[in-house]
C-alpha cells in the first residue's frame, strides 16, 4: 500500500510500466509453488525415468540407485527382443482403437437421442454420467460379479432366457467361438469384454462434450434443410455431424492418449490375463514380478514414443482434412 | 470453420429437386423410426447405466447364501434383507471385520488434504496465468499438457524409487504429494478460465481504490470465482478418492494405511471375503462420490442454464 501511494507522484506512463513489472514479478511468485510441484513430482521423475531406462536397476537395489550408474542399452534390447512386447503392442492397439471408437460412437448416439428436451431429461443425463464418475475399483468389481460364471446375473440370464448351453467366462477366456450361420468364428472374448467395459465407462465423457456442442448449435440450417425436403438422416449426416467433427476429433485425441496409457481398468478386470495384456500391464509386471526397474522404464519410454508418433500422424491427418474442408 | 460447414451441406441435400416427392414418404418413415429409436436408445442406456449400480446395492443387503441359492433374483425379500454385510465390512480386523472404517478415514484424509493443497497451490497459479504478464506465461500450459502424454506408470517408477529412499513411500503423505502434483495442472486449467471471465475493469477499480494485487485476488477475484473453486475442489476430491495405481504401488504392504479403493481391490482378489460383504464395501466407496456428483451437477447445470437464459 505504501508503495502504491508513492507511485502516485510519478508520471502516468511510468506508473503503468512499473505496475506491469511488479505484476510480472508477482506472477512468477504466484506461479512458483505450482512450478515447484510440477517440476519436482512430474517433470523431474519423467527425466529420471528416461535415465533409469538406460541403467541396470533391479527392485532390490533401489535403495542404492544413483544418477551416475553406467549407461547401457541392455534394457531396450531386452524389451524389444521379448516376444511379449510385440503381442502386448498389438493388444494395446486393438484395445485402444476399439475403445476409442466405441466410446465416441455411443456418445454420439446417446447425445443425439437426448437432444430434444423431454420431462426428466436432467435426471437421465445425470444417470448417464454415473459410469464415468464412479470409482474404477467399484465399477470393475460390479462388472466382475455380474459376469461371474458361477453366480453372475449375466450368465444366469443368458442360460435361462437366451439359451446359452454353458456360462461364458467373459473375463478369463482368451479365445471363444461364435457360431454364426454354421460357421465357427473365433473371438477374443476377454479383450472384447474389456473394450465393451471401456465403451460403457467412457461414453459419458464423449456424451458430455457432444451435448455441450449440440446445445450451442444453431437450429436454423436444419430447419432450412427440412423445408428443402431433407430426411432426418440426411440432416444428421450433412448438417449436424460436420459441426460435431471438431469435437469428435478432439475427443479422439484425448481418449487415444488416455486409453493407450490405461492401466487400472484392465488390471482390475482381468489382471492382464486371457489375451488382455496391454503394454501398461507388461510394464507393471516388469516392475513388480520380474523386479526389473530398468526394463519397466525402457518399455514406458518406448510406449511414450509410439504414442507421440501416433498423435503426430493424427494431427497431420486432421490438418490436411482441415485444409480441404 | 464451422460457418463454412454450415453453408455447404444444405446445397448437397437440396441438390436433386426431382427426388422431392419420394423423399417426402422417406422423410415420414425415417421420422417415425428415429422417433421410436430415440426412446429405445434412451431406455437401453438407462438400463445399462443404472442396473449395475442397482445390482451393487441389491447384493450389498443380501446374505451370501441367498445370492448363491438364487443368483438370478433381482429383488431382495424382506426376510433376507440384512445390514450385517455393512457391519462386517466396516468393523476393524481385530473384531472380525474387514477394516473399511479405517480405509474410509485414510481415503478422506488423503482426498481432503489433496484438495486443500491443490487449491492452495493452484489458485495463485491460475490467477497468475490468467492476469499477470510474467515470462513464460504462454509456454507453461503447454509444458503441463505435454507431461500428460506419458503413462502414469512412467512417473511412478522414479517416484517409487525416490520415495522409498526418503521414507515417504509407505505413508499417506507420499500419496498426498503425488495426488496434489497430479491435480494442480487440472485445477489451474479449470480456474484460469473463470479468472479470465472476471471483468478486468472490476479488478482495476480495486487497484485504483488502493488494493494491492494480492488484495484484489483475495477480496474480489476469489469471491467471484467461489462457485468454480468449489466445483474444482470437488473434482480434485473425486480424482484423489478414486485413484488406484499409486495407492497400489506405495501402500500395498501396509494394510492399516490402505485407501478404500486399494482395500476393495485387494480383498476382492481373495476368496475368503463373501461377495456380498465386498459389495457393501463398493457401496461405501461409491456413495460419497455419487452424492458429491449430484450436488455439483445441480451447481453446474444451474450455472449453465443461467448463461443460456441470457442468450
Amino acid at each position: 500500500m505504501a508503495v502504491v501511494t508513492g507511485e502516485t507522484t510519478s508520471s502516468d506512463t511510468r506508473k503503468r510500466r512499473t505496475l506491469t513489472q511488479r505484476d510480472a514479478r508477482l506472477g512468477l511468485w504466484l506461479m512458483s509453488p505450482t512450478l515447484l510441484v510440477v517440476l519436482g513430482i512430474v517433470i523431474f521423475p519423467l527425466l529420471w525415468s528416461i535415465l533409469i531406462s538406460f541403467q541396470r536397476l533391479r527392485l532390490i537395489e533401489i535403495g542404492r540407485a544413483d544418477f551416475f550408474k553406467p549407461l547401457t542399452l541392455a534394457n531396450y534390447e531386452r524389451v524389444l527382443t521379448s516376444s511379449n512386447f510385440w503381442t502386448s503392442l498389438i493388444t494395446t492397439f486393438v484395445y485402444t482403437f476399439g475403445s476409442v471408437v466405441l466410446s465416441i460412437g455411443l456418445g454420439v448416439l446417446v447425445a443425439m437421442a437426448v437432444r430434444q428436451p423431454f420431462r426428466g431429461r436432467t435426471l437421465v443425463r445425470a444417470a448417464y454420467l454415473l459410469p464415468y464418475v464412479a470409482p474404477v475399483v467399484a465399477v470393475t468389481f460390479i462388472w466382475r460379479t455380474m459376469l461371474n460364471p458361477q453366480f453372475g446375473i449375466i450368465n444366469e440370464i443368458g442360460q435361462s432366457w437366451l439359451g446359452w448351453d454353458e456360462p461364458i467366462a467373459f473375463l478369463s477366456q482368451a479365445q471363444g467361438t461364435w457360431e454364426v450361420l454354421g460357421l465357427d468364428i473365433p473371438v477374443p472374448t476377454a479383450l472384447l469384454t474389456t473394450i465393451a467395459f471401456e465403451g460403457w465407462r467412457y461414453f459419458p465423457f464423449a456424451f458430455l462434450f457432444l451435448m455441450a456442442r449440440l446445445a450451442a448449435m444453431s437450429g436454423e440450417p436444419e430447419e432450412a434443410a427440412l423445408v428443402d425436403g431433407a430426411t432426418p438422416w440426411q440432416s444428421f449426416r450433412f448438417i449436424v455431424l460436420p459441426q460435431l467433427m471438431p469435437i469428435i476429433a478432439l475427443l479422439a485425441v484425448l481418449r487415444t492418449i488416455w486409453t493407450f496409457n490405461e492401466f487400472d481398468d484392465i488390471f482390475l478386470l482381468t489382471g492382464g490375463a486371457a489375451g488382455t495384456g496391454v503394454a501398461s500391464i507388461q510394464i507393471y509386471n516388469y516392475l513388480t514380478v520380474q523386479r526389473n526397474v530398468g526394463a519397466a522404464a525402457a518399455q514406458s519410454v518406448i510406449m511414450s514414443l509410439i504414442l507421440i508418433g501416433l498423435l503426430a500422424i493424427y494431427l497431420l491427418i486432421l490438418r490436411r482434412r482441415g485444409e480441404r474442408v | 470453420m464451422s460457418t463454412q460447414t454450415i453453408v455447404t451441406p444444405p446445397s448437397q441435400v437440396a441438390a436433386p429437386p426431382q427426388q422431392r416427392a419420394p423423399a417426402g414418404t422417406r422423410h415420414r418413415v425415417q421420422s417415425r423410426v428415429f422417433g421410436i429409436g430415440r426412446w429405445v436408445v434412451i431406455a437401453a442406456f438407462l438400463i445399462a447405466t443404472l442396473v449395475p449400480f442397482y445390482y451393487m446395492l441389491l447384493l450389498s443387503v443380501k446374505p451370501i447364501e441367498a445370492l448363491l441359492r438364487d443368483p438370478s433374483s433381482m429383488i431382495v425379500s424382506p426376510s433376507e434383507f440384512t445390514l450385517q454385510t455393512y457391519v462386517d465390512v466396516l468393523a476393524p480386523v481385530a473384531s472380525g471385520g474387514q477394516g473399511f472404517g479405517r480405509f474410509l478415514a485414510n481415503s478422506a484424509v488423503v482426498a481432503l488434504a489433496s484438495v486443500a493443497l491443490a487449491l492452495l497451490i493452484g489458485i495463485p497459479g491460475a490467477y497468475a496465468i490468467a492476469r499477470l504478464p510474467f515470462i513464460g506465461r504462454k509456454q507453461v500450459s503447454g509444458v503441463f499438457l505435454a507431461a500428460y502424454l506419458f503413462p502414469a506408470i512412467l512417473m511412478a517408477i522414479p517416484l517409487f524409487v525416490g520415495f522409498t529412499r526418503i521414507g515417504l513411500r509407505g505413508s499417506l503423505v507420499g500419496l498426498i504429494v503425488v495426488y496434489t502434483a497430479q491435480t494442480v495442472p487440472v485445477t489451474i486449467y479449470m480456474l484460469r478460465n473463470y479468472f479470465e471471465t472476471v471483468p478486468e475493469a472490476i479488478e482495476e477499480a480495486g487497484l485504483m481504490d488502493g488494493l494491492s494485487r494480492i488484495g484484489v485476488l483475495r477480496k474480489i477475484s476469489l469471491r467471484l470465482a467461489m462457485p468454480s473453486i468449489m466445483s474444482t475442489g470437488l473434482f480434485v476430491f473425486m480424482i484423489a478418492w478414486n485413484e488406484f495405481l499409486f495407492a497400489l504401488l506405495f501402500l500395498v504392504d501396509r494394510r492399516e494405511r490402505w485407501t478404500v479403493s486399494l482395500g476393495l481391490s485387494q480383498l476382492s482378489g481373495s476368496v475368503e471375503v463373501p461377495t456380498t460383504v465386498l459389495m457393501a464395501g463398493s457401496v461405501v466407496l461409491t456413495l460419497p462420490i455419487i452424492i458429491m456428483f449430484f450436488a455439483t451437477e445441480r451447481l453446474l447445470t444451474g450455472g449453465l442454464t443461467a448463461g443460456a437464459e441470457k442468450g
